[in-house]
């Protein structure tokens, strides 16, 4: 067991490698000159050339690559283009952002969808298994940037219960778990679970409904196992399955919500990147898709762990 | 003395939106304590579900189960599902055809057989894995104590058809149910499954109920045969007299289509057609149209079980009645 965690973390070093290399590279590729952004358009090219040569943007992308990973191993992700201060201390409170959002939007979507998808798994073709299935469905497909509009309207708005947008009544610094913040991370968190909640329903209810046709479901009831014993066995069974999927939808979370981020101007990673993208702040860019990617990783890498730990089927040397 | 089973008129039907089939049609039965009864039969013909049915286990949103059943005194028709659940496992277990499936894949063979002493008798922890470690090595398992902790994949098949025997007979059940449990293992390994299941019933003086669809095994382990057809059971006798002399036509076709001793040299022969859909039950006897003996009287009614000697029934016109007064 020691080995194989020892080789599954030693695999994570390629990996967020080749992630960092994919990373620079898409920012290199996507049009548009960073410098462009920053200097007025009748700047001499004087001007320009020098500050090229100071952000190292006048070097071949080979060697940039190389300064910047060499510079990121020392942990200094550069500094911003458009504001000049280190990337690290605007996307540190960004990361702590999205990681309430994302953590807080997960743990609703996973909780509503292990129960709505462990009931359908368990109910299958009944009525609750209608009900519940129409709610994943409607989680999967409804567009969560028009739902977050659509909450804003009827719970800011209209009702005027919570505030629309920000991260708190003082901005993004000064987070504290009380009412006065949370009532902030209501919104978007809800509309950010709808998306978890769908998928994790259908996971589950697909996973529950497999074991609960095996045949040692019928042993378990063929040995006197009352309905709370045979539950026991089958959360062991299906945990694999649904983790696999809640580590992947979480990551999703990290990096995904752009949209509804900006929807409710949530001050975080998707947020920083919207605007990094907009200004062309290729360090900034670089940074966050670093950080989120390697989030993606980690959570893989935990996931696999876990998988590793509840299923003896899997290998472990 | 009350008979440990007690079987009369059991009908299961299996309804659903779209069609009910009709799997067992009145079966009726008794089996002393310690004595062994082997359903035998096709796919299809309702042997499964009739052993099923000794623990109310077909799926309990789709059957509807008529009739008596009782188990060691008790009702299973009619008992609440709650007091089932003590009866299940503790008077009556069940293995099973498939030890690659019937088995939890993601806990040990200990533990399995653990929870399964623990639902039914108040032990401690410490206790109830002696107890499966002495259950192992009642079955024979090579390096008990090191099985304990394996999970079933570790296991081979006839290992965990072992486990799976530990398991059933962890609470010491007064009828074993077994389904067809060496049909999924190598020849070597189902003789000496067989084998252990002989030993094991003897020791332990439990009644045993087999399915099978095979006669070598039910000249095996058998006191008596049953034979079902179309859920029915259409001949019944003791082992060796209903193998060497066949009353009803499906059983002699039966014999007939099997590599035995008896049959040396000669060419084996086979049932022309296929068993009757149970979706729809014909009104008279279900073997006659692959019957070769087939009359008017076989289509207008089931034929009633007749009985030519004491201890023997099938239910063929053909066959005479000579004991009226055994029969009730």
């Amino acid at each position: 067991m020691i080995f194989y965690l020892i080789r599954r973390v030693l695999y994570a070093i390629p990996i967020s490698l080749a992630v960092s290399l994919v990373c620079f590279m898409l920012v290199h590729i996507a049009p548009g000159d960073p410098i462009n952004a920053i200097v007025p358009p009748d700047a001499p090219q004087a001007v320009v050339e020098q500050i090229k040569h100071e952000y190292g943007l006048d070097k071949p992308l080979p060697v940039q690559f190389g300064l910047w990973l060499y510079q990121v191993s020392q942990g200094d992700l550069g500094r911003s283009l458009a504001t000049g201060r280190s990337v690290w201390s605007d996307l540190r409170p960004a990361t702590a952002n999205t990681l309430r959002l994302a953590v807080t939007a997960s743990l609703i979507g996973f909780v509503l969808g292990l129960i709505l998808g462990g009931l359908a798994g368990t109910f299958r073709g009944t009525w609750i298994d209608r009900i519940a299935t129409t709610f994943a469905v409607a989680g999967v497909s409804i567009p969560h940037y028009w739902l977050g509009m659509v909450m804003v309207i009827l719970f800011s708005v209209t009702l005027g219960a919570l505030p629309a947008m920000g991260a708190g009544p003082g901005g993004a610094t000064d987070w504290a778990w009380d009412w006065a913040h949370i009532q902030y991370l209501i919104l978007p968190a809800v509309t950010l679970s709808v998306i978890p909640m769908g998928i994790i329903t259908r996971t589950v209810r697909g996973v529950v409904g497999e074991i609960m046709n095996q045949d040692f479901v019928n042993t378990l009831r063929g040995k006197g196992m009352l309905p709370r014993n045979i539950f026991l066995h089958v959360v062991k069974n299906a945990a694999p399955n649904a983790l696999s999927v809640m580590g992947l939808q979480l990551g999703y979370l990290m990096g995904g919500s752009i949209l509804v981020e900006t929807v409710f101007s949530w001050p975080g990673t998707g947020f920083l990147l919207n605007s990094a993208i907009f200004q062309r702040d290729i360090p900034l860019l670089q940074g966050t898709i670093l950080v989120l990617a390697l989030f993606f990783v980690a959570l893989n890498l935990i996931v696999d762990l876990v998988q590793t730990a509840l299923d003896p089927r899997i290998k472990r040397s | 003395m009350e008979p440990l089973v007690h079987v009369r008129d059991l009908k299961v039907r299996f309804v659903s939106r779209d069609s009910t089939v009709h799997a067992v049609n009145g079966v009726d039965f008794d089996l002393a304590p310690r004595e062994t009864l082997c359903i035998l039969g096709e796919s299809g013909s309702g042997k499964s579900v009739t052993l099923r049915s000794l623990m109310r286990l077909n799926p309990p949103r789709l059957t509807k189960m008529t009739g008596t059943v009782r188990v060691g005194g008790h009702d299973l028709v009619t008992t609440s599902e709650r007091s089932l659940a003590d009866i299940r496992g503790s008077v009556v277990s069940m293995i099973f055809q498939e030890p690659m499936t019937a088995l939890d894949p993601v806990f040990t063979i200990g533990m399995q057989i653990r929870e399964t002493i623990r639902r039914h008798e108040t032990i401690s922890r410490e206790d109830a894995e002696r107890r499966a470690l002495e259950l192992l090595e009642l079955v024979q398992i090579p390096s008990a104590k090191r099985r304990l902790a394996a999970y079933p994949h570790e296991l081979s098949g006839g290992l965990r058809q072992r486990a799976m025997i530990a398991i059933a007979l962890s609470c010491r059940p007064k009828l074993l149910l077994a389904d067809e449990p060496t049909t999924a293992l190598d020849a070597t390994v189902q003789i000496q499954i067989l084998l252990l299941l002989r030993k094991l019933q003897q020791d332990m003086g439990m009644g045993v109920i087999f399915v099978t669809h095979d006669l070598g095994v039910a000249a095996e382990i058998a006191d008596r045969v049953a034979v079902m057809y179309a859920g029915r059971f259409i001949e019944e006798g003791p082992v060796s007299a209903l193998m060497r002399d066949p009353l009803h036509p499906y059983a002699q076709g039966l014999l007939g289509a099997t590599v035995h001793g008896g049959v040396r040299g000669k060419r084996l022969t086979t049932i022309p057609g296929a068993p009757p859909n149970l979706a729809q039950v014909p009104t008279g006897c279900a073997f006659a149209p692959r019957c070769a003996y087939v009359e008017p009287a076989c289509l207008a009614a089931v034929p009633a079980a007749r009985s030519p000697i004491p201890g023997r029934a099938a239910r063929c016109i053909r066959v005479p009645d000579h004991a009226v007064s055994t029969a009730a």
